[in-house]
């Protein structure tokens, strides 16, 4: 009988990438390794301005000096620096006008990826912002949005034709020196998202960038900078996929959120970078970081994250509450199957007084795989009446998998109020059979359970994304419970 | 429909069908009675397919195919339902979505389209009358928090949704008070058609003045000792299971 359990959740836990495919287009790639020679190179590339070489440059040399991380609960064999690609565009003869103008292989891409740019535009109202590998390829929808005055396109762009907003924000919320990461992407960073959502305005679509790893050996270093003006209010959605390869990707992100007086930022990820195939080998290293910033009273900033991709994640999106009133929300489901391991949760900042925080995480571990919540709440002196609440559940596929909780709290005001729940739990083979009973199979029960269990976060997702969400989720885990 | 021959089943090291023989006909109800652990729950359980329990031997033939051989899914979506004694909990998951998946499952097996929103909603609202459950029960998270009743209820109204070609009843009664009892029995006979056919695990003489058995056995330490019309749950209402046991000792002495 327990053997019988073991080979369901074989069977669930093995299912293959299915974004697995790669491009052929011709890359413009900096040569392998990592010099100033490398960040000027890519500086060069995009034309920038001195200051933002000089940036780029203090970040590389302080990046030098830092140490690789080793507290998260994570083990991965040591990164070589110097065997990255840090930068490769996709070949274009000229830059795309409009959508007709793009590869056609990219457009495939795309479609593979089941992002058709054209359908997209025409369906869903939903504007997306394509990134592959290091360079931005379309961004739809621009005409509309600038109807508003909201500015969605390229970083890169965004350098080019609106520097003092780039150059007032870019690093206000996570500094270069913030982490080891941080300070290497800030000096070799690529291209990512921009958005500028002026004073009133609520932004009248989704907002949604899709990355794309690509090239072989490639890093992806991607800086997404979003602005909200006082009383403004967008939606922002990041989905992610990687081509299967054996070796080892590297995937270190920034992404700064900053919301003045009441202005809501709610920022939606989901993650499904290949995780590595059934015998632990190559995926996606994910470590990313991203924080926002409540600057102004009344301002809320809501962060979801479907992470069911990756060989190994560390990830924290934190929210730093400094007007008062200010809210910071955190959702996260995060699946790990096979080998993947995943150290992800939140911090919550609370610095101004009447600020609140939610934290609901649901980690989900199959197969061999580790899965760490990782949370601070700090309250500091002056934050009087702060209040935080955190659920954290975990639920086990088997047992040859871990999870583990840690939270961190540090609260310097006696007015505060933090409330922390945790459960354990494992996925029952008795409510397994219940709906074999009624005419389910294992995996159609395991994809609702598991849903179930998630609803709270789920129900956090934009609706276009949600159905998508829920189907990856019951991907993840094919072929794992009984 | 289900002709089962000289079942033996046990869990872990422990023998607990010792032999069952019973076959029930399109049309029939057969309610089985004995005492507490003779294997009427293990029964139920191992027609359904639950695979902590081993089948050592003997047959079973549903519908023309073995049932034995059949994954518990495919069980179900041949036709086969269980109303479990010990309904489970779902967190999260809501009985009408819960009930939706598994009514699509089965016309998928079936070679038929799901049913849309419209449709479902309407055949729902057809078999909620039949046992008188109310729409905010079935919003809620499966049986998260029901009543001992609810939970019965809530699994004939699973039966009704899903047609069974065989009902399997496990101790439905228990927990029903006395106007769910009428209620459920009565679902359960409009239910019933010349097609289908009923298997009730009970207890009680009572609920079978609802749902009026053609047979009614008793099984007693893993076999069918006995077997007989419905006076024979009136005979053993009055005189409890003892002079059965005095019987079997009587002719196995
Ligand atoms: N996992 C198990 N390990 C050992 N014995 C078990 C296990 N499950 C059931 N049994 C035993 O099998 C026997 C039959 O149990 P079963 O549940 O089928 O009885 P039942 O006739 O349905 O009883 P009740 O009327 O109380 O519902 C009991 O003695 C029970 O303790
Ligand atoms: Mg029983």
């Amino acid at each position: 009988m327990a053997e019988e359990q073991e080979d369901i959740l074989e069977q669930v836990t093995t299912s293959e990438y299915k974004y697995g495919f790669v491009t052929a287009i011709e890359a413009d790639e900096a040569p392998k390794g990592l010099t100033e020679d490398t960040v000027r190179f890519i500086s060069a590339k995009k034309n920038e301005p001195e200051w933002l070489l000089e940036y780029r440059l203090k970040s590389y040399r302080q990046w030098l000096k830092m140490e690789e991380p080793q507290w998260p609960n994570v083990t991965y064999p040591k990164i070589d620096f110097q065997d990255i690609i840090y930068y490769s565009a996709p070949k274009q003869k000229i830059s795309p006008k409009s959508l007709d103008e793009i590869d056609p292989e990219l457009r495939k891409t795309f479609e593979k990826l089941g992002i058709s740019l054209d359908e997209q535009k025409r369906i869903s109202g939903v504007a997306v912002d394509a990134v592959m590998d290091s360079i931005s390829v379309a961004t739809t929808f621009k005409e509309e949005l600038s109807k508003v005055g909201v500015i969605f396109c390229s970083m890169s762009e965004a350098v080019q034709e609106h520097p003092e907003l780039v150059k007032k924000y870019l690093g206000s919320v996570v500094p270069a020196t913030d982490n080891y990461f941080s300070a290497l992407n800030a000096a070799v960073f690529s291209d990512g998202s921009f958005c500028y959502i002026p004073k009133g305005v609520r932004c009248p679509m989704e907002l949604s960038t899709y990355f794309r790893i690509n090239a072989a050996n490639t890093g992806q270093f991607e800086r997404t900078l979003i602005v909200a003006e006082e009383g403004s209010y967008v939606s922002y959605l990041e989905g992610c996929t990687a081509p299967q390869r054996d070796e080892n990707q590297l995937h270190a992100a920034v992404v700064e959120l900053v919301a003045m007086e009441k202005a809501e930022i709610k920022y939606s990820t989901v993650q499904n970078w290949y995780p590595g195939d059934k015998e632990g080998k190559g995926g996606i290293y994910n470590f990313v970081t991203k924080r926002g910033i409540c600057a102004g009273d009344h301002a809320k900033i809501s962060w979801t994250q479907v992470e069911t991709g990756s060989s190994v994640t560390w990830k924290y999106p934190s929210v730093i509450l400094k007007g008062d009133y200010s809210i910071g929300e955190f959702y996260s489901v995060a699946v790990t199957n096979n080998f993947q391991q995943a150290d992800t949760g939140t911090k919550m900042v609370h610095l101004g007084k009447n600020t609140r925080s939610r934290i609901v995480s649901k980690g989900i571990s199959a197969g061999k795989s580790q899965n760490s919540y990782r949370g601070l709440v700090s309250v500091s002196k002056n934050a009087d009446n702060a209040r935080n609440f955190s659920q954290c559940d975990s639920m086990l596929l088997g047992d040859k998998c871990g999870a583990h909780t840690f939270p961190y709290i540090e609260v310097k005001n006696n007015s505060a109020v933090v409330e922390h729940e945790a459960t354990t739990s494992k996925i029952g083979e008795d409510q397994i059979f219940y709906c074999n009973q009624r005419g389910m199979d294992t995996e159609t029960a395991v994809a609702l359970i598991i849903n179930g269990f998630a609803k709270e976060v789920m129900n956090q997702l934009p609706m276009e994304f949600a159905v998508e969400a829920q189907k990856l989720l019951a991907i993840s885990l094919e072929g794992s419970v009984g | 429909m289900l002709k089962i021959d000289n079942l033996q089943a046990r869990i872990e090291e422990k023998e607990i069908l010792k032999g069952i023989n019973l076959e029930i006909k399109p049309g029939e109800v057969h309610a089985i009675m004995g005492p507490n652990g003779s294997g009427k729950s293990t029964l139920a359980s191992v027609l359904a397919g639950r695979e902590d329990y081993e089948v050592t031997g003997g047959s079973v033939d549903f519908l023309g195919k073995d049932l034995l051989e059949m994954a518990p899914e495919d069980r179900a979506k041949e036709g086969l339902f269980l109303a479990f004694q010990y309904p489970v909990e779902i967190p999260g998951v809501s009985t009408t979505n819960f009930i939706k998946t598994a009514v699509n499952e089965k016309r998928k097996y079936q070679g038929l389209e799901p049913l849309d929103a419209a449709q479902f909603l309407k055949t729902m609202k057809e078999k909620m009358q039949l046992v008188q459950i109310n729409q905010s029960l079935l919003s809620r998270s499966l049986n998260e928090g029901f009543s001992g009743g609810e939970k019965k209820r809530n699994e004939i109204f699973q039966m009704a949704m899903l047609e069974p070609k065989l009902g399997i009843l496990d101790e439905t009664d228990s927990g029903l008070d006395i106007d769910a009892l009428r209620i459920v029995a009565n679902g359960v006979n409009q239910l019933r058609s010349k097609d289908n056919a009923f298997l009730v695990v009970t207890h009680y003489q009572r609920l079978l003045d609802y749902i009026v058995p053609d047979f009614v056995h008793v099984l007693y330490n893993g076999k069918i000792v006995r077997s007989g019309t419905k006076e024979l749950a009136l005979e053993l209402e009055e005189k409890g299971y003892d002079f059965i046991k005095a019987e079997l000792e009587a002719t196995t002495a």
